[in-house]
């Protein structure tokens, strides 16, 4: 008969959990360090001046409204590109395929897409749309370009989307003899409404922090757009080009007001994301 | 009043034939991408081959474009090397601290984790980069004077190395390896851990016996998306790895792929800018390779189960 | 004396009382069956000797459980010492996604036994017990997901027999199997008795009377009724277990 309390010492279980407590530690750490260091470095230099004035070689070489605008511009138009591509293909695939190979087809491309590097799609772009579709450097290239590198993320999201809609509501749309368009837009969309957001929110995401793919498509230029439409045709760097800009330049301070900006972006999203997925009660998987 | 069930209404089944050719087509896009984008990095990569032959792109080391010479060996070797150690040393920290996650901290705790590693992952490719050249390579140019103090054979880089790189690409592929890891480990059945601590096994027994080897197939597709990242990064590495097309030892400012096509691309012209193609090329099959790789992992996992 | 005393038994999931003062003495190398319809708490019982209820979450338990005397929850008592001798199976067949050598070996090997030899035995010695050796000798190597539903069950019970244990706690472990292999665990049972003390839920109450030397008649979080398993069947003294054991509910 052997008694219960004899505790054993286990050395091996001790150094396991030592080392899972570094590098968790090491992970979560390293997050503090980062935006601590670029506030640090930052704020010295920040200027709201800067947020509202366009930049000038002579007169104002910070000012970054042009890169703001330009990154406004890129948003925009790479997600009125994106959005209704991702989401129908993901409406396809979810409410109308019937072939199951052509669905694993673009299932697999989808998967190709989200693994080519921006780098990638940055020398497609660049010879696809801007030279031989003709467009050149310019924001318009820049969001083709982009567009491509977001579509996994939309199609994915809304797919997670359709795919949490009770089948009740399909059915019962259905059953009152509802055709399929009509079902989806008047049923089933509005109901997955705040997961297809949610992926838009991380889209955008990827675009603010997006530069390989940028850096030979749309181009490094700060001017301010001189006509709404036309800005499109022209070269036009984001906030994210600018720091790469001003890091190769060695203008450390600008850098790192920019990387401050980002970040601060970069958090408002994924807590806006968050707040729609708690407050809409979301199913994602991701 | 009667109505007959035969379709009447011309324009909704116009609309609904309509809407379902937009999106067959909106989905046929993401093959249309994949298909145009690998024909033009064929069509775009070739040309240099065939003109300064195949043998002296990718088997030879001289990197002179001015000369007319332009062997990438050293930067596909590069790419290699520092991919393989940055996975080497990414994969123990993100599979812990994904083990951590998914089997040892409570709700709170992991809230906090999860947002802090999602941060990580979302920071722009160019911030790391700032920190790589303004606190990394400091550090190391310290160590390397410490090393090769009057060391007349070694050429110092100021800190701009293969380690150096290695180090900031270890830090770009963690919230991967952490988010696919633990998606991975929470989807083992709870009946396997408590078979285990039924049997009189501690919770970390449990976890390094039972719980990660039944997780290896989506532990391996993490590790696989990690190289995936870490090849594929450019911004964040190119002025951290100092742009020199050496040999990839640890103390060498070295030329990644990535980093050798960003570099030159905005001025070099003809031959050389086809040679830049090629080398996204050599790039391009790299990712292929490796999506290739997962897809038959991801494929295994679904007859698994 | 008894194998394990249970003195005053309280156990609450959050807000439900879920074991209401419960009393039991199971008694060495006999089979102890436990009996009564879905949620009566018999399960929750048996989970609780051998404190895998620490792994819920929100429980609390107050009372006594000894094994040999000892307190299991008393101060300084290690868990997994406790596991080792109070074993269990599932009633689910659940091998680990290994061999079955590595799932029968997992036992020993975390408690320390490295030596190949060793291990071997002990493998062959716990497949026999557990009446599978020679079923599948020579398949020791080939992944355990590959044997049939009764073949993964008396794996698990070898793979329990393997730490040696003192009492084998088993949660229903013949529900989800077909009556052939049913039968066969349950001659196993009565072979592993004379060395082991063996309790078992069950919500089949012809495996109870067949196998069992003492049965509990468990209802709404209560041990109604306690004693030996013909007596129990023959002539139950409460009302609500004629009604359970006569077909009335449950």
């Amino acid at each position: 008969m052997t008694s219960i309390t004899a505790k054993k010492t286990r050395i091996s279980d001790n150094i396991l959990l030592a080392l899972i407590g570094i590098c968790t530690f090491f992970s979560a750490a390293l997050i503090v360090v980062i935006i601590v260091y670029v506030f640090s470095k930052g704020i010295p230099f920040f200027k709201f001046k800067d947020l509202i004035s366009p930049q000038s070689a002579l007169t104002n070489p910070n000012g970054l409204l042009g890169n703001i605008i330009n990154t406004l511009y890129i948003i925009l138009g790479t997600l009125l590109l994106a959005c209704p591509i991702g989401i129908g293909g993901a409406i396809y695939l979810n409410e109308y395929a019937k072939n199951k190979k052509f669905v694993e087809a673009v299932s697999f491309a989808t998967e190709v897409l989200s693994g080519i590097p921006s780098i990638i799609f940055g020398l497609f772009g660049m010879i696809f749309f801007g030279e031989l579709l003709g467009f050149k450097y310019s924001i318009l290239t820049g969001c083709f370009t982009l567009t491509l590198l977001i579509l996994p993320i939309i199609i994915r999201s809304t797919q997670t989307a359709l795919a949490s809609v009770p089948e009740s509501y399909r059915e019962a749309a259905r059953g009152l003899g509802a055709t399929k368009w009509y079902m989806i837009h008047t049923v089933i969309l509005p109901s997955c409404l705040p997961g297809i957001l949610t992926g838009v929110i991380l889209a955008m995401g990827r675009i603010i922090a997006e530069s390989a793919a940028l850096l030979f498509t749309a181009g490094s230029a700060y001017l301010m757009p001189r006509d709404f439409f036309s800005h499109f045709l022209e070269s036009g760097g984001t906030l994210t080009i600018q720091l790469y800009i001003a890091m190769t330049n060695a203008q450390y301070g600008q850098a790192f007001v920019i990387g401050m900006i980002l970040i601060v972006l970069i958090f408002l999203m994924n807590a806006l994301a968050k707040w729609i997925t708690k407050h809409f009660d979301v199913n994602t998987k991701e | 009043m009667k109505y007959s069930i035969v379709g009447s209404n011309k324009t909704t089944t116009r609309e609904e034939k309509a809407a379902a050719y937009i999106f067959i087509a909106c989905a046929a896009l993401s093959i249309i991408a994949v298909v145009s984008i690998t024909a033009y990095m064929i069509i775009s990569g070739t040309p240099a081959i065939f003109k300064v032959g195949l043998v002296d792109i990718l088997f030879s080391t001289v990197w002179q474009p001015t000369a007319g010479k332009f062997g990438i060996l050293y930067i596909i070797l590069t790419s290699i090397i520092g991919t393989f150690f940055a996975v080497l040393l990414a994969v123990p920290i993100g599979l812990l601290t994904a083990v951590a996650l998914s089997e040892l901290v409570n709700e709170k705790f992991k809230k906090v984790l999860k947002s802090a590693i999602e941060m990580l992952a979302g920071i722009p490719s160019v911030v790391y980069g700032l920190l790589g050249i303004l606190i990394i390579n400091p550090a190391m140019y310290a160590l390397e004077r410490s090393i090769y103090a009057g060391n007349p054979h070694h050429q110092m880089t100021g800190g701009a190395n293969l380690i150096a790189t290695i180090l900031v690409l270890v830090i770009m592929i963690l919230p991967t390896l952490v988010n696919v890891s633990e998606t991975a480990l929470e989807t083992v059945p709870q009946h396997l851990r408590l078979s285990s601590l039924a049997l009189g096994a501690t919770k970390i027994q449990t976890i390094f016996k039972v719980v990660i080897p039944a997780a290896k197939n989506g532990i391996f597709s993490a590790i696989v998306l990690g190289v995936g990242r870490a090849i594929g990064e450019a911004m964040a590495i190119l002025l951290v790895a100092g742009n020199a097309v050496k040999a990839p030892w640890p103390f060498n400012s070295v030329r990644f792929l990535t980093t050798a096509i960003v570099s030159e691309m905005g001025y070099s012209q003809g031959l050389h800018r086809q040679v830049l193609f090629t080398i996204g090329l050599v790039l391009f099959v790299f990712i292929m390779v490796i999506n290739i790789i997962l897809s038959r992992i991801l494929k295994k996992g679904e007859e698994d189960d | 004396m008894s194998k394990i005393s249970v003195q005053h038994l309280n156990l609450w999931y959050g807000e439900k009382h879920a074991l209401k003062d419960t009393n039991l003495e199971i008694e060495e190398n006999k089979i102890t069956a436990f009996i009564g319809p879905s949620g009566c708490g018999k399960s929750t019982f048996l989970k609780t000797l051998n404190r895998m209820q620490d792994y819920v979450k929100g429980v609390r338990i107050e009372g006594l459980v000894s094994l040999d005397g000892e307190d299991i929850f008393g101060k300084g008592v290690d868990p997994t010492l406790l596991r080792k001798k109070v074993g269990m199976v599932f009633q689910q067949p659940n091998p680990f996604p290994m061999s079955v050598y590595d799932n029968v070996a997992y036992g020993p090997r975390i408690h320390g036994i490295k030596n190949k030899k060793k291990l071997d035995e002990i493998v062959e010695k716990s497949l026999k017990s557990a009446a599978l050796y020679d079923e599948i000798k020579d398949r020791l190597h080939s992944s355990a997901l590959g044997l049939s539903g009764g073949q993964q069950q008396r794996l698990c019970i070898a793979r329990t027999l393997a730490v040696e244990p003192e009492v084998i706690l088993l949660d229903e472990p013949t529900s989800a199997l077909d009556p052939i292999s049913t039968s066969k665990i349950e001659d196993l049972l009565m072979e592993l008795k004379d060395k082991y003390t063996i309790v078992i839920v069950t919500h089949n109450m012809q495996q109870a009377s067949r196998i069992a030397d003492k049965t509990a008649f468990f209802l709404h979080g209560e041990i109604i009724e306690y004693g030996d398993t013909e007596k129990i069947f023959s002539f139950p003294e409460d009302k609500r277990t004629e009604d359970y054991i006569t077909g009335r509910f449950g």
